[in-house]
């Protein structure tokens, strides 16, 4: 049996790697259909890239709300993975239930809440209220990643430290952080990586100004335009590729420090 | 557990702070999921009466969405749509789950993972968008078939319909059902295999009497977490689903921001979830019936 699965295996990578593939091929590619034959090579579409001031505008507001919601979204993660993983209170499995739900919650249903609420309450949407709808759904994350950090921890080593005379406080910061640090850098890059790239959320929540993903879905109407955002898919998979080898490095490590068993992946 | 009281900063209850710990993170899933999600649910007893809201709770959105058969039917082929996906989805991924972990040497098992996931973290509009160009009329797929001589005129069946949004959703939610049933089978007790092959079972019935059982809680994680999104899918169906293949969150989107009415959107956003729900507990259910019955 192990023959046919692994053929299987391999057709099954290559059937999800098949359109990510084929970015590169085409934003290089000397003509402005995407079929096969190819036409030749050509650095045209990254250049042209660098001459559309609404795709830095729109790269920029991007990158400001990913950083943003990465850190608010991995500060309630420690929160919540620590309260998980060190303490038994009453009432947790439906606290964290509904802390974890957007995990499975449809984003349309998370993005027209958010947006019935706000425009009721009178209030104008711009970059700050996607900040809001993206920390509920990169935070899930953020808590599955700490968890496993949290879970690795050995207990004995913060009571050593207090009973060495550190405060609570002082020994979480001096003993469980660097500990934990791995988990959280890995936990702030997926959140970044999350909310860098959704966009049903930011679709009813930016206002005005489009975030990278809304402007792409605003290009992709122009048939003209597609070797262009070809160029920038390309960019953004390696961007993502790249953010994500950092983030295993660091989970990694972090869990070779803790003297944990390889767990294998995300999630 | 037992240093509740210990040292300065140990005084309070293991309770009092473990919600000290979580009351940040609680109070911004109350305030902006648990409350929006109560606001939609109000809202979808309200109605809409031209440019403002009235407010007298009626059940007006509610027959208008069960009886007037663009709804129907847009609520219906969601259902079906989601259902096939999950389908389609989980059968795929099982054998992958099981190559990797039966057959992976340990140290290379993260690394499968590792590949498995990396396509799931890269833009999902720009995957989407690539099926698109892979099936359409000039695209890769048939231009390629074409140079080849396979066939003499593009396929139109594989575009704009919801075998479309099928194939893509499929892709785009490979790794959620890989990565449970993979978790499910690493559980298994290896020894289990042995034992059963000890005593005469085949490879097949081994797998069918041992390994499948105890990968259940695997692919019902599985199912649910692919069938439960896939329903409020927007951006599939409006690049690759064509008029046959439009899904309910199209419709969604549109009585929000388009028709402005938010009401019928809201009543239309509550019974998604309700059909979701009612879905996933009826097939918990089974699941848990036929689980029972092998014992």
């Amino acid at each position: 049996m192990k023959r046919p699965l692994r053929v299987y295996a391999i057709l099954y990578l290559c059937f999800l790697y098949a359109p990510i593939a084929l970015l590169p091929v085409f934003a290089f590619n000397d003509g402005t259909v995407i079929a096969f034959p190819l036409k030749g090579f050509t650095w045209d579409w990254f250049r042209q890239l660098a001459g559309i001031p609404a795709l830095h505008a729109a790269v920029l507001n991007s990158l400001k709300i990913a950083v943003i919601s990465a850190i608010l979204a991995t500060c309630l993660g420690v929160l919540a993975a620590r309260a998980a993983t060190r303490f038994a209170f009453p009432g947790k499995k439906g606290v964290m239930g509904l802390i974890m739900l957007p995990l499975v919650l449809p984003e349309i249903i998370v993005a027209v809440s958010l947006l019935v609420v706000l425009l009721q309450l009178g209030l104008s949407l711009g970059a700050w209220t996607v900040i809001l709808g993206h920390v509920l759904i990169a935070t899930p994350f953020a808590i599955a990643i700490l968890n496993s950090a949290f879970q690795g921890l050995d207990r004995s080593l913060e009571e050593v430290a207090v009973d060495l005379g550190e405060t609570k406080w002082s020994s979480f910061r001096l003993v469980t952080l660097p500990l934990v640090m791995p988990g959280i850098i890995s936990s702030l890059l997926i959140a970044f990586t999350i909310s860098l790239d959704e966009f049903i959320i930011a679709f009813f929540l930016t206002g005005t100004e489009p975030t990278l993903p809304v402007y792409l879905w605003g290009q992709m109407r122009f048939p003209q335009r597609l070797p262009v955002i070809m160029a920038l898919g390309t960019i953004l998979v390696l961007a993502s590729v790249l953010l994500l080898a950092i983030a295993e490095y660091a989970r990694r490590r972090g869990a070779a420090r803790t003297g944990q068993k390889e767990a294998g992946g995300f999630l | 557990m037992s240093d509740g009281n210990r040292g300065p900063g140990f005084g309070r209850s293991e309770a009092a702070q473990g919600y000290l710990l979580v009351a940040t993170p609680l109070a911004y899933a109350l305030l902006l999921l648990a409350a929006p999600l109560g606001a939609i649910l109000l809202f979808s007893f309200w109605s809409q009466d031209y440019l403002t809201i009235d407010t007298t709770l009626t059940l007006k959105n509610y027959r208008e969405a069960l009886s007037d058969p663009l709804y129907r039917q847009l609520l219906l082929r969601s259902l079906l749509i989601s259902a096939a996906v999950t389908a389609a989805t989980v059968l795929a991924a099982f054998p992958i789950a099981y190559y990797v972990s039966f057959h992976v040497a340990p140290s290379r098992k993260a690394m499968w993972i590792f590949l498995i996931t990396i396509p799931f973290w890269t833009s999902y509009l720009i995957r989407v968008f690539l099926w698109k160009v892979i099936l359409g009329y000039n695209g890769v797929f048939n231009t390629t078939l074409l140079g080849l001589g396979i066939i003499d005129e593009p396929l139109t069946f594989i575009l704009y319909n919801a075998n479309a949004v099928v194939i893509t959703l499929a892709h785009a939610y490979a790794p959620f059902a890989i990565l449970p049933i993979f978790v499910a089978l690493e559980k298994i007790d290896r020894s289990l295999h042995e034992a059963s092959q000890d005593l005469g079972e085949g490879y097949l019935s081994t797998f069918w009497r041992v390994t499948l059982p105890l990968a259940m809680p695997g692919v019902v994680a599985a199912v649910l977490i692919v069938f439960i999104p896939t329903i409020g899918d927007y951006v599939t169906p409006v690049l690759v689903g064509g008029p046959d293949g439009r899904m309910i969150a199209n419709m969604i989107q549109t009585q929000f921001l388009r028709l402005n009415n938010a009401p019928m959107g809201a009543a239309l956003a509550v019974l998604t979830m309700a059909m979701v729900t009612v879905v996933a507990l009826v097939f918990v259910f089974l699941n848990r019936r036929y689980l029972r019955g092998r014992e």
